[in-house]
């Protein structure tokens, strides 16, 4: 398998006529792409934070008016107050972008259309024209998710899993018109885009691995985003059915998910449907959306840390396996979303005990980063510290799972505050310090080695960090205190009274880390035109891509593809004598054969 | 004056910001050129990794100080104390676990802070250790899973021994119905399609069952205390779900299906009140309160502790409002006010 590369070695020499369309818009070229990918998210991101500072001002300062919100929302904040049902459709339209539009296509998208050809030593994506199909869907959704922030009736507003029926009748939520029928159509198309994106990405990483590059020689950036992709082809087609069977139901009359409703005087025609029924396919996605979300950024991470930490990644392959294992069970585990849906208790209990399984391989990843710092020469470049970060708020939202995935203990916390904790430092923060590490990481592969600015780098990361946990981490006992998620405001229970302060420091929390991502905005930007450039390898790392050009140019390598001769994290190896095996240098890049005396490790 | 204190706390903030950047940059006056950390950089982030980890565990004391009271009081329902006691071991697994991952996690990177000319150790694997943090949690996860477990069939196990106390919760945007079976105690055959709003029958009730005659609907929720109660929940429109934070109870309301949950309540409203946390609570809420009330701001009466049911599934504009006063009460005041409250047979026969 891995020859094939070899094979497609010939066609990289005659460079086709390149015009501004070709190269920039309509581009096949997967570097191209991946930052085509990571602008849109980007963006993207911006409206999602912005988001979410509004409705955390509502939340700290209810009913108070603030120009701001007449100023952004006009009409659903007369008088600067926000309206209670722009309140819901801020927090559904903030959920899905996070989700699909940042975490899922932002920083998958980016990072396997970067790395997966330039670490496995690949021309190109196996076919660059899914890949850009795949792109300019993704763009398309993203315009017309943002263009049903427009419309008269409101956008989409049942919490971004859209339970029906509140999203299927009109009747029960302005949002539930022509707003929820462009979110839909919106996802509808963001799923044909993540299925060719992966489709592409696992017929890449199985057909063009370069000589020498093995399946237990990847780099584990590689192995999490081919499972990744594996994941997201086996559970967004189920989303995709939902999403249909919603649309069928919506406007063809048909009954899926609906039975019984009497609304607003009338009895509405549908019978023998159940929401419950939608619940399951719709977890069935969003279960294992959560580790297409988090498993590339732990990828990330393995990469950024090992490289950072001069030292091989701990335990290769317990890491392999553990991605593996989260895979399986992720796609199992969907029902303790449901505990208390209605569905049978017995079903409960087996939930629970795959949930809390997941922990385990969760569990064996975070020691085996902490063991990878264990004697190490840390390098603390801003990536790396955004790959420490995401071990801190991994292993801290994790542990939090352990209540919610026990089918007892969710009864009372579920759909609380403690969820809203649980879930965004897990799988939000966390993946977000994935995404931050890669962009500072691999900013030089993408912009023609320029680097971003170190020092704004580190303000970046430690306001961000501190803001993290000051956020999220009052707001676990805010749900324990028994405030649903969702509300509007707390005002209407005295028992949530006390809790507005609360309220009021996370909100200030939020504020100031939302501002300081504009620092990273201001250096991202201002390093593509002005960075300085840092030499072909500046973190002197081991895998592939650091050999390719700082220019851009079709087809990755100018000459042949180099030849795998090792895995991707001899970093710190010594001979017997206890001298570096190249000496002077404290890494050997994989593409360098093995030297005298030295013996291949069987990882 | 909020917004000006939100104001001045961003100025203050852009100004540390721009400090810091100045520090980062003095410190490298000498240092070469360049976008990669160096030795600087590493002593720097290696000290602000340490003061992180101090930073957690204060915040986390900190919560622990000031948030702790805002919890709930104690469980007021008989399987509450076992989940209060299961919750209560998973949070000190939960927090031994975060203390020592936390501070070997900060702690190896402010120690091992890189420096030219150090060598790191090339350690790529080591089976036993691998094997003993796989085990570990295998065992402990093993541990709360049986005991989760356990509980969650007891809660779940809705049966009709112990002569429970039958009562439906109905859900509609955006209120709380409650429905008794009445004298017999068996409610009566109900769908949606029955609603007759012009003939007073507004939950659907089936008027030739003749169990339906005797039932009583009401809209606020009375239970003897020490009694099962067995709670059917319908919903007429969307999902709602009825959410008894008290009692730690919870379970969806799904249109087209019956959905059910069952708890004793073991402590009267009025007990309730006199438990020390819940008064000082209390206290505090209606300081809260009296001060709003002086500026002038609606809704800021005294509050008196009730037991609350809150809708729990977000179900629309008032979502956030939808509420139920429970209260628990002996089996003598509960059957004196059973008693005042009109049969749905005599509901309907007056409003024909």
């Amino acid at each position: 398998m891995s020859a094939t590369g070899h094979e497609h070695g010939e066609d990289h020499g005659h460079h086709h006529k390149e015009t501004f369309v070709t190269k920039y818009i309509f581009s096949q070229d997967h570097k191209m792409i991946a930052k085509q990918y990571l602008i849109t998210g980007l963006i993207m991101g911006f409206i999602g934070i912005a988001m979410s500072l509004l409705f955390r001002m509502q939340l700290a300062w209810p009913g108070e008016s603030f120009p701001i919100f007449e100023a952004v929302l006009g009409k659903w904040a007369p008088g600067g107050v926000m309206d209670a049902d722009v309140y819901l459709a801020l927090v559904t339209i903030h959920g899905t972008i996070m989700v699909f539009f940042v975490l899922t296509a932002g920083l998958s998208g980016t990072f396997s259309n970067l790395l997966i050809p330039l670490q496995i030593g690949a021309r190109d994506m196996a076919s660059g024209f899914l890949n850009m199909v795949s792109y300019w869907l993704f763009f398309l959704s993203s315009v017309i998710m943002v263009s049903s922030l427009f419309v008269e009736a409101g956008p989409a507003a049942a919490g971004w899993t859209i339970y029906p029926p509140l999203s299927a009748v009109p009747l029960a939520q302005g949002g539930s018109g022509l707003g929820m029928t462009l979110w839909l159509s919106s996802m509808a198309i963001f799923i044909a885009s993540s299925l060719l994106g992966s489709l592409n990405y696992i017929v890449t990483v199985l057909n063009l691995r370069t000589q020498g590059m093995s399946m237990t020689r990847l780099p584990l950036t590689i192995w999490a985003f081919f499972v990744t992709a594996v994941i997201g082809v086996i559970s967004f087609p189920v989303l995709f059915s939902a999403a249909l069977l919603l649309i069928m139901d919506r406007s063809f009359g048909t009954s899926f998910f609906l039975s019984d409703i009497f609304i607003q005087g009338e009895v509405l025609h549908y019978q023998g449907g159940s929401p419950v029924l939608y619940e399951h396919l719709f977890w069935f996605l969003g279960h294992p959306e959560v580790y297409i979300v988090l498993l590339p950024a732990l990828g990330i991470t393995s990469e950024v840390m090992a490289t950072n930490a001069r030292k091989p990644i701990f335990g290769y392959r317990a890491m392999i396996a553990s991605i593996l294992a989260i895979a399986f069970l992720s796609t199992i585990v969907w029902g303790h979303h449901m505990f208390i849906s209605g569905m049978n208790p017995f079903l409960g209990s087996v939930f629970t005990f795959t949930t809390l399984l997941i922990a385990i391989p969760s569990a064996v990843k975070a020691f085996n980063y902490i063991t990878t710092l264990w004697k190490g020469n840390l390098q603390f470049n801003p990536g790396m510290l955004f790959s420490i970060g995401l071990v801190s708020t991994f292993i801290s939202g994790g542990l939090t799972g352990i209540v919610l995935g026990d089918s007892t203990l969710d009864i009372n916390v579920h759909d609380t505050y403690f969820v809203v904790a649980h879930f965004h430092l897990v799988m939000g923060i966390s993946a977000l310090y994935g995404l931050f590490a890669g962009v500072y990481h691999w900013f030089p592969k993408m912009f023609s080695g320029r680097m971003m600015n170190k020092n704004l780098g580190y303000i970046h990361f430690w306001i961000t960090a501190v803001c993290a946990y000051g956020v999220f981490f009052p707001m676990h006992f805010v749900g324990m205190a028994g405030v649903p998620r969702r509300y509007y405001e707390n005002t209407a229970f005295p028992m949530f009274d006390e809790l507005t302060d609360v309220n009021v420091l996370i909100t200030v929390f939020a504020i100031i880390a939302g501002l300081a991502q504009l620092i990273f905005l201001y250096n991202f930007i201002s390093s593509i035109f002005y960075g300085k450039k840092g030499g072909l390898n500046p973190w002197k790392s081991n895998t592939l891509e650091w050999t390719t050009p700082m220019e851009h140019i079709h087809g990755n390598w100018p000459g042949a593809i180099p030849h795998v001769h090792r895995w991707a994290y001899d970093y710190s190896r010594t001979n017997e004598n206890g001298e570096y095996v190249i000496p002077g240098q404290d890494f050997v890049p994989q593409d360098i054969p093995l030297q005298d005396g030295e013996e291949e490790m069987n990882h | 004056m909020t917004a000006f204190l939100t104001i001045a706390i961003l100025v203050l903030v852009a100004i540390a910001i721009w400090q810091m950047t100045k520090i980062f940059e003095f410190s490298q006056l000498r240092a070469e050129n360049s976008q990669v950390a160096n030795d600087t950089d590493n002593k720097n982030n290696g000290y602000l990794m340490f003061a992180f980890l101090i930073f957690i565990y204060a915040i986390t004391i900190f919560s622990f100080w000031k948030y702790a009271k805002f919890l709930l009081p104690e469980a007021a329902s008989a399987h509450g104390g076992e989940y209060d006691n299961l919750m209560l071991v998973s949070f000190v697994i939960i927090f031994i676990v975060q203390t020592l991952t936390q501070g070997l996690l900060h702690y190896f990177s402010f120690k091992y802070r890189g420096e030219k000319g150090k060598k790191a150790l090339f350690y790529a694997d080591n089976d036993r250790l691998e094997f003993i943090w796989t085990i570990i949690p295998v065992i402990v996860l093993a541990g709360l899973i049986l005991w989760g477990l356990y509980a969650w069939t007891n809660i779940m196990d809705i049966n009709d021994e112990d002569d429970p106390l039958i009562v439906e919760l109905y859900a509609q945007q955006f209120n709380w119905t409650a429905r008794y079976g009445g004298a017999d105690n068996v409610l009566g055959d109900a769908n949606v399609r029955m609603i007759d709003i012009d003939n007073a029958n507004v939950l659907g009730l089936d008027v030739s069952d003749p169990n339906a005659s005797d039932d009583i609907i009401v809209k606020e929720l009375h239970l003897p205390v020490g009694r099962k109660v067995n709670f059917k929940m319908r919903s007429q429109d969307v999902l709602h779900s009825a959410y008894m934070p008290h009692f730690r109870a919870q379970m969806n309301c799904v249109p087209g299906m019956i959905t059910q949950f069952s708890f004793t309540p073991t402590i009267t409203t009025e007990e309730m009140r006199k438990n020390p946390d819940v008064a000082a609570k209390v206290k505090r809420t209606n300081k809260i309160r009296a001060e709003k009330a002086a500026k002038g701001i609606p809704n800021t009466d005294p509050w008196e502790f009730d037991y609350i049911l809150l809708c729990n599934k977000i179900c629309g504009k008032s979502h956030y409002n939808m509420q139920m006063k429970i209260i628990v009460e002996s089996e003598e005041d509960y059957n004196k006010w059973i008693a005042s409250q009109q049969t749905f047979g005599k509901t309907v026969a007056s409003a024909q």
